[in-house]
Order: structure tokens, then sequence, then C-alpha cells
């Protein structure tokens, strides 16, 4: 006697929460059932391996029809072939699109080509996330930049708009796309020790303020690409290294504002020449597209190793930024117009590199 | 020219790509009804088309209206070829052609190819103008409402039963035609679609006809099937029972659509035919001589005295169970002549419902069934479906002559089906012999000299227990005892009917679901071999599967089965059968006894220990099932059952005495109160197997409980949340050479895994119960078995579960869609007869059944019969309507404390958190359920008759996941197909809702299968009983309270 078809359809559809992250991460119908078997299930409900099989195939299956649907989210809201009650609904889009840290740290930043998508055998045995949850993740950040890629407005409400993700999750993905599109290295051995939500945080900001968006809200791409005018007008900052009065100046209003305020103050005041000439370098190479790449790279190397070696405490590292872009404000040749430089091109991203 | 009919097509979504280079599609649609053709504009590279179009407009004659659907075709633009097809959508627009229905059908549908299955979505509005016709000699019978509802639908109140009603339709299969070699399978199937779907239209016409002829307006418990019968056609078939049906007045004036005036309690005039069997005018023709017929018209009634006798059992099996194989019964002029009852001219006094009004239902005789083999031959002429009406109105005649044998004259719960392997077709009718109440059923002003023979007081919950027939003749041997409720009347030891309980049965405990499973091999023949082999293996199936439900019966220490349904499969080299019924305990009957098993070797000592093993376990067994169900009757003191009980037997044998004997009367009357066991006895290893896979059936876990009536008895608090589900499972059987055994303990293992899976699957739902289980069993091939099951799994409030069985009546009673305005009537005739009632007169229940049970032409015990009788019946109302009364009252109190239980659909927390845009979904929940209610929510409207026919194939069975997974995206699409029609129609829910037909076919070495489904079910609106209490609480409660609360208390 062997079972040719077994079939269950409900009129609302039933979702199993275990299983489908089971399906999510790439199990095959076996090696799901032997997880069911080892999690108790059976003892718990009394029920055989048999029946254990037919739900698990059951559920792959639903899964499998529903994975169409789950590629455009707005769709699984509009069709008709699944009566699914709205809150599920939202659960299988977030828990679809949910990716795994392990994961977003080896593709952050890389281009999401064929040719990645071929290091994905690499990456699965690298992390022990199954290929097919791989793909899966993979596809997803794909799918999300190229329907997002070309439009205009914010890209975390496009984002939410298209995908139907929640908040946090959007704003996450909005990060991957950005560090996919600027192709920001992240996987170097030095930056090994930042998580995916430190480099999401700096993308927000610098979605904020270093884009076209932050300038004007009605262009193509805007949350993308960054503002090349602003990375043009960063190269004026040499200046600030460059001209010794400048430098001098710059870096005695800062060690008169610090003044036993710093637990490193002598480290810093001996240090600031280095430091400000580490910062004002990897601002104004900006220009260049392999400098933009290898921003993070630059910043840990130029100020966060300095930083670290002298043991900085965190807030002192977060006084000291202030007030280093503060001070500027009061240097002859400023003007308000480099309001990025303000919160951009110092504070954020040091200071979350080395809050970590 | 009485109809115009208006359609305009609005916009469409998520088209499939039609256009590879541009991957778009340049859609536009063809609008199509009767011949006419209309066509939209060509909407140029879409995927979300707005066609936007102009309302296309269609005079028809309302003929055409009610078989003709209208059929909408998504095309995809082709400059170059041929426009390719995109899917269809055939929208049935009958509910628009009853006033009080939908007005407007207007929605998304599904645009459905049956080799691609759903593709994408078209939004369709259609409107129908009906003109007054005033032609009497119409072909039309626009405004008779159709119901699947196998009970008075809940928002009407029934005026007049009148009865059954019948009609089929024959066609030739256009798969079958020699054009099917040339063309495509998608223009066959579609052929198929269209052809079904006019033959149900003509057939539900011909019906209304038919009810228009009776004075009746509406059709109850509607069951339509098709047969396919291959080369030799296609018919489709149809049975109800017609009513005249009055809307009951809303209480709310919340909706405004079925606020239609109150009524006044007053009978409204009867006005029906005085010859009330002008309607069946398909079998009342003369029996022709057709093609082979197979013991025509035999009855395979389960049992017979003849096997009993032969298996030496105690001579008391279940009663009941049937119709005892005497044709023709002796008792035919009996109540007769003493009734002017309406039934009695009719040709065939059957009534497909299951749930009756309160005291519709005066007794209740036992489970009727006929089957007949016959031979398919060709349907040479489709317009004279002569043979196939012959054959019916055969088996209808036997089952006529069943009723009568067992002394009732009439059947309720009944129903046909048919079974067919190549060019053999089985059959088979069954139904519960009763007595009914004449009240509902014709002229009200026969009603006062009509008999209620036997009934008492009618204590609540018994009456329907009593026997019917005379029990000095009865029509096969049975144990008779005295009802333990009222103590007066006889009743039998087991009952076993087709229909849901009655809702005023006392029951104690819960009940469950009871499945009888067996297969029996058979030879390949051909033709008449194959027939005649048939003949002769279906009496013994029968048999046994009889005794398989006895003895499941016992085991769960019950007494009664409501929901009966034997199914007999038939298939190349099998026959199957299946009955699932659900066991309750009647307080009204007996306690049952054990099961005692009897070793054939006495002397053999390790096999008397076998035996007594054995009977350790089933004594174990039955007491746990006890303890399962709750089943605790209280227990009765022997002086009342040892009392004396004046017996009628002086007057015994009158009329014709047929063949029992009397010393078998004096046995019975002689053992009846004592609880004897039933005795299995083991000879042989069959025997041996039996009691094995009698203990191997495994309960439901703990929190599940199952059953396939309507409601489960014992369990009344429901919870809103339901889950209808369909499951369905096609083993291949591994060898050849098969014993009887090893397939019988296939099937049993397929339908306890099946069962298993389900309680695994919806174990989220605890407590809940698995409502109207209905398996289906079919034979594709050789070596397959398909097992269908359908069923809803509701959730109940363990807290309350343990309510008295009383509440239980009561809430039972409100659920039967009590009209409480009828009750009201009750008294006003009383008065109006200025009867004064003893609700005790002496001594008549020996009068009454005297005379009652013969035709003796004793004069003056005639007058006091009828006094009695008549005097009788009104203390009976009174008890009835006392207890309603208090049955509001509670009613209402409930009401108020029923709390709603947040809707799992409304939960947004998680949105909320999220917040996206655009999360509101357009796509409204539309529940499914295949019972008549909902728990929680009132039925506020009936929209119409939901029956739709889909075949799906596929070339690509393996791209689509296998047999599994393309029958499972086809059962998905069927769902939302029928979901999409109700809430076009403005409904939210379906009731009574079937899966008639699952037809599956698969070819794996070619990778191609095919199916065919046919649903059908009720589009109804419902509101929820927490929306509808704020709604309705400022109304003036005496007005509204006693006609809101029959639907509200359904929790």
């Amino acid at each position: 006697m062997t079972s040719e078809l077994d079939i269950f359809v409900g009129n609302t559809t039933l979702i199993d929460e275990d299983v489908y992250r089971l399906w999510l991460d790439g199990y095959s119908v076996s090696d799901a059932v032997a997880l069911r078997v080892r999690s108790g299930i059976l003892e718990q409900t009394g029920a055989t391996a048999a029946v254990l099989q037919s739900d698990t195939m059951d559920h792959y299956r639903t899964f499998h029809m529903l994975e169409r649907l789950l590629h455009a989210p707005p769709k699984l809201l509009h069709q008709l072939i699944f009566q699914i009650p709205p809150s599920r609904q939202a659960l299988l889009i977030e828990r679809y699109y949910a990716f795994d840290e392990a994961f977003v740290r080896e593709v952050l930043g890389k281009k999401l080509s064929k040719g990645t998508k071929k290091d994905l055998d690499d990456i699965s045995t690298k992390t022990g996330i199954t290929l097919k949850s791989c793909r899966r993740q993979f596809d997803n950040f794909k799918r999300v930049f190229k329907v997002v890629e070309e439009m205009r407005g914010s890209l975390v409400d496009n984002i939410q708009q298209h995908f139907l993700l929640s908040d946090r999750l959007a704003r996450d993905y909005a990060a991957i796309v950005f560090f996919a599109n600027n192709r920001f290295e992240t996987g170097k051995k030095k930056l090994q020790y930042l998580s995916f939500g430190d480099f999401a945080f700096c993308a927000e900001l610098m979605i904020q303020n270093w884009t076209l968006g932050a300038v004007d809200s009605q262009v193509d791409d805007m949350d993308m690409d960054l503002d090349k005018e602003f990375l043009q007008d960063l190269k004026e900052l040499k200046v600030l290294v460059a001209d010794k009065d400048l430098l001098d100046l710059h870096k005695s209003l800062v060690c008169t504002a610090l003044r036993g305020k710093l637990g490193v103050f002598s480290e810093m005041e001996a240090n600031f020449k280095n430091l400000s000439r580490g910062l004002v370098n990897v601002a104004a190479k900006l220009t260049h597209n392999k400098d933009v790449r290898d921003l993070f790279v630059d910043l840990v190397e130029k100020f966060v190793e300095p930083c670290r070696s002298d043991h900085w405490p965190l807030n002192d590292v977060r006084l000291f930024l202030n007030q280093y872009s503060a001070s500027v404000h009061s240097l002859d040749g400023f003007r308000p117009r480099y309001r990025h430089l303000d919160q951009g091109s110092g504070s954020p991203g040091p200071l979350r590199l080395e809050f970590r | 020219m009485p109809g115009k009919l208006k359609v305009k097509i609005v916009a469409g979504r998520h088209l499939p790509v039609m256009d590879r280079a541009s991957d778009l599609t340049d859609a536009f649609v063809e609008v199509k009804f009767g011949n006419t053709t209309f066509k939209t504009d060509v909407y140029l590279k879409s995927l979300n088309p707005q066609w936007n179009s102009e309302w296309f407009k269609f005079e028809v004659d309302d003929e055409d209206l009610q078989d003709e659907p209208l059929q909408i075709t998504v095309l995809d633009h082709d400059t170059y070829s041929a426009n390719d097809a995109i899917g269809k959508v055939y929208i049935d627009i009958d509910p628009l052609l009853y006033s009080e229905a939908a007005t407007v059908i207007s929605g998304w549908f599904p645009i459905y190819d049956t080799i691609h299955g759903i593709r994408g979505e078209i939004n369709v509005v259609v409107k129908v103008d009906l003109f007054n016709d005033l032609n009497r000699f119409r072909q039309s019978s626009c405004g008779v409402k159709f119901f699947c509802t196998t009970s008075i639908p809940k928002c009407y109140r029934a005026v007049i039963i009148h009865g059954f009603v019948e009609e089929l339709v024959v066609n030739e299969d256009p798969e079958y035609q020699w054009i099917d070699r040339i063309r495509t399978p998608r223009a066959s199937n579609e052929a198929r679609q269209r052809l079904i779907s006019l033959m149900s239209g003509e057939l539900q016409r011909k019906i209304g006809l038919k009810v228009l002829e009776m004075r009746g307006n509406a059709v109850v418990g509607y069951l339509q099937c098709f047969d396919l019968e291959g080369e030799s056609g296609l018919v489709v078939r149809a049975i109800g029972t017609a009513c005249t049906l009055d809307k009951l007045s809303s209480p709310a004036a919340f909706l405004p659509a079925c606020n239609s005036p109150s009524k006044e309690m007053k009978e409204i005039p009867f006005n029906e035919d005085p010859n009330p069997n002008t309607h069946s005018s398909g079998p009342s023709t003369p029996l022709k001589n057709q093609t082979y017929s197979f013991s025509p018209s035999k009855s395979y009634s389960r049992q017979s005295s003849s096997s009993d006798t032969d298996l030496s059992l105690t001579p008391k099996t279940g009663m009941g169970s049937g119709s005892a194989g005497k044709e023709g019964g002796p008792f035919k002029a009996l109540l007769r002549q003493q009734t002017q009852s309406a039934l009695e001219q009719r040709e065939f006094p059957f009534f497909t419902l299951t749930a009756f009004p309160p005291g519709f239902l005066v007794h209740v005789g036992g489970v009727v069934s006929a089957r007949s083999v016959k031979l398919l031959d060709r349907i040479h002429n489709p317009d004279e479906p002569e043979t196939r009406d012959a054959w019916w109105a055969e088996i209808r005649q036997e089952i006529k002559s069943h009723a009568k044998a067992l002394g009732c004259h009439a059947v309720v719960g009944y129903s046909e089906s048919t079974s067919i392997c190549e060019e053999v077709c089985i059959l088979s009718a069954s139904g519960t012999a009763a007595v009914l109440n004449p009240r509902f059923l014709q002229d009200g002003t026969v009603e006062g000299c009509l008999e209620q023979r036997l009934e008492e007081n009618l204590p609540a919950g018994c009456g329907f227990c009593h026997i019917p027939y005379d029990e000095l003749n009865m029509p096969f041997p049975a144990h008779l005892t005295y009802c333990n409720n009222c103590r007066k009347q006889k009743v039998p030891d087991v009952l076993f009917t087709t229909i849901d309980l009655p809702v005023d049965a006392t029951v104690i405990g819960k009940g469950c679901l009871i499945q009888a499973r067996l297969c029996r091999l058979k030879k390949k023949a051909q033709a008449e071999a194959n027939a005649t082999a048939i003949s002769n293996l279906l009496p013994f199936m029968e048999y046994e599967v009889h005794t398989q439900l006895m003895n499941k019966l016992k085991l769960k220490a019950m007494n009664a089965l409501f929901g009966l349904r034997i199914q007999i499969t038939v298939g190349e080299n099998m026959l199957m059968g299946l009955a699932s019924a659900t066991g309750v305990y009647l307080a009204a009957l007996p306690t049952p006894g054990g099961i005692q098993i009897a070793g054939k070797t006495p002397n053999d000592g390790s096999y008397e220990q076998h035996i007594s093993h054995m009977q350790k376990k089933i004594n174990d067994t039955i007491a746990k099932n006890k303890e399962l169900y709750e089943i605790n009757p209280p227990e009765i003191s022997e002086e009342i059952i040892g009392s004396p009980i004046p017996e009628p037997r002086q007057r015994s044998r009158l009329l014709r005495s047929q063949s029992e004997s009397s010393d078998e009367v004096t046995e019975l009357d002689l053992s009846h109160g004592k609880k004897d066991a039933f005795v299995l006895e083991i000879d042989d290893t069959d025997a041996m197997e039996d009691v094995h896979s009698l203990l191997t059936d495994v309960p439901p876990p703990s929190g599940f409980y199952s059953c396939n009536t309507e409601i489960m008895p014992g369990i009344n608090n429901w919870t809103s949340e339901i889950q209808m589900f369909t499951s369905v499972r096609v083993i291949r059987l591994s060898s050849l050479n098969l014993t009887n055994q090893a397939l019988n303990k296939n099937f049993n293992d397929l339908c306890e895994n099946l069962l298993k899976s389900l309680y695994f699957k919806l174990r989220s739902m605890i407590p809940c119960c698995l409502c109207h289980v209905n398996f289906t069993v079919s034979l594709p091939e050789d070596e397959l078995i398909q097992v269908t099951v359908t069923a809803v799994a509701i959730t109940f409030d363990k807290n309350q579960a343990l309510q008295t069985t009383k509440t239980h009546a009561e809430k039972l009673l409100q659920r039967a869609s009590t009209d409480n305005e009828e009750l009201l009537q009750f008294p006003l005739e009383l008065c109006s007869d200025s009867l004064p009632s003893h609700p005790f007169p002496p001594a008549k229940e020996h009068l009454e059944s005297a005379s009652s049970n013969s035709g003796i032409p004793a004069a003056q015990r005639a007058t006091s019969v009828d006094y009695s009788s008549f005097a009788d019946r009104c203390s009976s109302w009174i008890e009835l309507i006392k207890l309603k009364a208090q049955t509001i009252r509670r009613g209402s109190i409930k009401t108020t404390v029923t709390v709603e239980k947040a809707s799992p659909m409304g939960e947004g927390n998680f949105r909320n958190r999220s917040a996206p845009p655009c999360a509101n979904s357009t796509v409204g929940v539309v529940k499914m359920t295949p019972l008549s209610f909902i728990p929680g929510a009132k039925i506020t409207k009936y929209l119409g008759i939901i029956n739709m026919f889909f075949i799906r194939e596929t070339t690509s069975l393996r791209e689509e996941g296998g047999v599994s997974g393309f029958l499972h995206a086809f059962i998905a699409e069927v769902f939302a197909m029928v979901r999409a029609h109700v809430a076009a129609l403005g409904g939210n829910a379906v009731v009574s809702y079937i899966m008639k037909q699952c037809v599956f076919m698969e070819n794996p070495n070619k990778n191609q299968a095919q199916c065919l489904i046919n649903v059908s079910g009720d589009a109804v609106v419902f509101v929820r009983e927490s929306e509808l209490e704020v709604v309705s609480t400022p109304q003036p409660a005496a007005s509204c309270q006693p006609s809101c609360t029959g639907g509200e208390v359904t929790t």
C-alpha cells in the first residue's frame, strides 16, 4: 500500500509557523520531518511519523505555491486563491524576507549579480546556512534592489510599499540596497568585528545626509546614490590639514573646549594632527569610486584604530568628534553650506564603528 | 422579452504575460450570453487592464436567463495570429432572478482556464431587469428559491412542506463525441463545463416549474448530482423538497434588505393543489421495458430476519436498521385508512430534509434503503430520459414500500446516489421511515382529525423514538422495551436513522463518529456477468456493514445512529462499502448491553483463555468509551422496569399476520428491560479479524470530537472559529493477489490514518469538533482507492462544555430555526377549539395504540380514540409551548452573556506595528461550511444557490508538483472561485457547502492528469452575534425577542 496522493486544503490556509521556518531554512521534507520528530511533537500529540510526513509535505506544497506570491507581496494581499488572515499574511511576508545576520554580512556591499550568486555555495559552507536558504535570501536582496532601484521617493517608503515589510525590516533592506548600490567593502578582515546593525546604522545616516535625496526629493535614485556635488565639496576640507594655521586654530579650539572633559585628553592633544589628517583625507578621496568602496576600511584604519590603540572610551570619542566638527564652523572660510559635514563626515561612522 | 441582462467589464488584474517579447498582454474581453456576444476594446500592453466598458445589454427570455450561464472570456489580442484565450468566467445569474436574493453581482472573479488554472482576475458587474410576465404557460420558474440546506433555512418559516420533487436530464458527454478526437483538450473541457452548466440550469428550471405547480415557492434540501456514464452519456439529476416558505421579519432594522413587513401570526391561507401528485410527472409514467435490470428493485436492506437467525444471534439485533426485505408490507392499509393525510396521495412521500421544525417528526421507524444494479446503455434520445427515470422510479417505489412495512407513511432524510464503473451502475437510495405531523404538509383543514396516534403528552425528546409499527406485527425481529423517558410507549433497543438528531431529543453524554468499512474482491467480468456478480455480493456487504456498525455502536456504549450514510462503490475488481454515522446515547432507549464473545471450541483451554482475554479487552474498551463520551445514564430502579405493564396482547393479530411466529413475540415481551449482551460468536479467523478490527479503532485525541451530523450531540457552546477543509488521499494497493482481509486492513488503515492526519493538522483548534465529516470513496482504477473527506472543524468553549442535557436540548431547539412566531399560533388554535386539555387522559394509551394499530370497525372505540388523541395532541402542544417559552427566556439571557471571541481574521496587531502603506486587503473573508449555520453568528439573508462545476487538466503533471501538487492547487482554486462568487453576490459565507464530486484521473506515463469537481452550497450574509446585539439592543424587547432568539443562540 503506497500513498499516491495525499492532500489537505483548508478554506483558511493552514500555516504552521514551525514548518514555515524549516522550509525557509531550506530543509528538505525528510530533514524537516526528522527535525520535527526531534522536537518531541510526536509525544505531545500522539501522532505517528507517517502523519508528520504527510503534514510536512502538505505545508511544503502550500509554501511552494505561496512563494510565487511572496515575490510580490501586494499580490499576496489581493490574490483570491489562498484565504489567509491579514496577520498571517504579514507573518508570511516578514519571515520570508527575514535574513540571517551571518549571510547578510557575507554579501553586504557586494554586487547582487550572477557572479555573487555563484559564490553562494561557499557562503553556505562557511555560514552553515543551507544553500536553499542562501539563495532565497540572495534573491530577496536582488529582487528588492531591482524593484526600488530606479524609483523616486524615499528608499524605505518604497520598499515598504512594494514589499509590505515592517518598518524595521524595510530599513534593513534600505541599508542592504544602499550598500549594494555603492559597493562598500565590508568583508575585509579588519571590518569583521562590525555587525550588520552597525552598517545599517551608518547607511541610514548616509542616506539621510549624503545622498541626492538629502538635497532634492524629486530625483530618481535619490536615496541610492551619493551626492556627487557633496563629495566634490568635501575636497575643500583638505584645507583643514593643509593650512598649518587653520590646523592649529582648529586644534586649539577643540582642545580648549574639551580640556578637563576628556579622560584621554593628552593622547588626543598629541594625536590631533594625525586624527584630523586621517578624517579629512578619507573625506577628500570620496570622489573616486574606489575610495568610496573603501570608506569603512579607511575610517577604521585612519581613525578607529589609532583611537583604539590609545584606549579611548566611547564617550570621549563622541565628545571629540562633536567638538571636532562644531569647531570647524568657527573657522574662517567655512560657511553653513557644509551642513552635511555637521553630522555626516565625521561623527556617525567612526563613532558607531568604535562603539563595537 | 421578459428580461434584460446588463453586464459591465470594469478591469482586470494579475493577468498572465501573453507576449514574451514585451512581458505584457494586450487583453480584451468577450461577453457571451446565449447566442449574443459583445466585445470590449483591446487594452494594450498591461497586466492590469482598465476596460471600464459600457453596459452590454442582452434582451432574453427568462427561460434562457435560468438555463444559460453568462460566459466571459478574456483573450490576448494578436494582430497576426489567432487571439489566445487567457481564461473564462462562468457566472450563474440565477440568484438575480428572485427578489429577495442578490440585486447585483459585482466583484473580482478569478479567470479560469482548464489547462492553466486561475490566471488573474476580472472585475465584472452584472444586473438583471425583470419584466413581469403574466403568461401562465411559461416555461420558466423564476422566483422559486433553491436551498442546499437540508433544514428550513434560518430566516424563513415553513408554511407548508409540500414534498418531493425530482428531475433528471440527459445528454451526450462531449468528451465522448467524435469531435473530441480532433479538438483540443481545452475546447473539450470547456464544452463539458458549459454543457453541465446549461443542464444544471435547465434542471433547476424544470424543478422550479414542478414547485410552482405544487404552489410552493422554494426547494429546500436541493441536491443535484451528475453521473458520468461515459460512452452512454451524461446524466444530471436532482432531488429536493418543495416548500412554501415565508420570510421571517427581521428583528432589527439594520439590514433593510431583509426587513420585510412583519407577518401576522395567523396561518397563511392554504392554497395548494387539491391533487398534489401532479407534480411527479416523470416517474409516474408506467415502467417501460428498458435495459437489463438485475434483480430489479431488490432490496438489499441491511438486515433481514433470515440472516439473523442463520447466525443464531439473539433475535433482537438492530431495529430501525431497516426495511427487512418485506416487500409491500402487510400494514399498508393500516394507518392510511384512518388518516386523510395528503401524504397518501403522493407518489413519493419523501423529504430530503434532515432537520425539521419542532413537532414535525412524530415517530421514526428506521433506515430504509434500496439498491439496484443496472447496465448502462447509450441514451438514444436525450429528450426522453425515460430509462433513467424508470430506474429511479423503481427504487423509490421500493423505498416507499419499505417505509410502509415499518408502519410509516413518509421517508425523511432521503438521498440518492450512484456508483459507476464501466458499464455497470449501482443506484442507491436511502432514507429514514417516519411518521410526520401533517400540519406542515398540506391542507390545514383536515388537520384536526389527523392521527397523532402514539403520541402521549410528548415528554420532551422521546416521542420520535416510539415505534410507529405494530409491535405484534413487527416487520423484523426487534427488541422492544418501554421508553425510558415516558415509560408509556415502546421503543426499540437500537435506532438507526439518516437524519440529524432531532432538536428536542434527550441525549446523554456526547456523540461520536462511527464508521464501518468493508472491501470485497470480485472477479473482473463483462457486462451481464459483472452485474450479476455485483448483485450477488451486495446483500452480503450490506449485512456485514450493518454488523460492523452495530458492534462499534455497542462498543461505544451507545444506542442510536444519526446521519447514517452507506456508500457502496463499485470498481473493476472490488466493491467497497463505507458507512458513516454519528452514534449517540438516547435517554429514551434502553442501555445497550455489552458485547459477549462466545468461542466455538470451549474445551480448548488456551483458546478459552484467549477468548476471556479478548472479552476483558472489549469490556475495558466499553468502560473507557463510556467515560470518554460521558455516558452516565441515570440508574433506573428495577421496580419501574419491572412494573406490570398492561400488554395489549389480547388484541393480537387482527390483520393478516405475517411470517413471524407468535412465540417469537412472546419471547420479545419477556425479555424486555433486561440488558442482554450482544453475542459475537468467534467461529473462524474471519470473526477473529472482525473483533480485532473493532478494537483497533483509535479514539480521537483528547480535545477532539467528531461526528457526521450537523452538530455534535452534547456540545453546545460553539465559539466562532471554523475551518472547513477537503482532504483527498489515493493509495495504490501493492500486490495483485489481494485477499479480502488484506484489502479490509488497507482500507481501514487508509481511513484511520486520514482521520489521524486531520486531528494532527487541526490540533491548534483544540478543543474542537469535526462536524459533518463526509467521506467519499471511489475506485478510479484497478488498484487505486481514493478517499475524499470534507468536514468543518469548529472550536468550542471547554469550560461550558459540561452543561446539563436539559439546556442542551433547549439550545438545540433554537438552533433548528425555531420560529417563535409559529409557536404562538398554537395557543391561538387551542383557544379557538375551546377544548379543555386533559393533560393525562386516563388509559388512553391502550385505547389509542390499540385502535391505531388495527382497522377494527369497533365504533365505540373509534370515537374515544379520536377524542383522546386529539386532547392528547393539545396537551402535548401545551407542553411544547411551555418548554419553548422557557427556552425563549433563557435564550435571550444567553445571548447577552455570549462573548464574541476575537475573530482570528481581525487581529491586526502585527500590522499596526509595521504599518506599511496599502495594508488593507481588498479581499473580504468568505467562510465556508458544510453546516447550515455559522456558530456565533446569525444568517440574515440567503443570496442564492452556488452550484459550480470545474474541470482541470494538465499535460505537465510533474512540473506542477505531481498528482498531489496538481490536485492541491485545483481544490484551492475551486474554493477561491466559490468564495469569489459569494463575495460578488454580496455574501460573506457559504453554508451547506458540499463537494458532490471529485473525479480524479491520472496518467503518469503521459505526464497527464484530469480532475472534475462539482460543488454546491448556499451563499448567505451573516452578522456576528456581537454586532447584532449592539444594533438590536435599542429595539423594544417585547417585539423583537421571540423572533430573534432562534438564530442567535447558536454559539
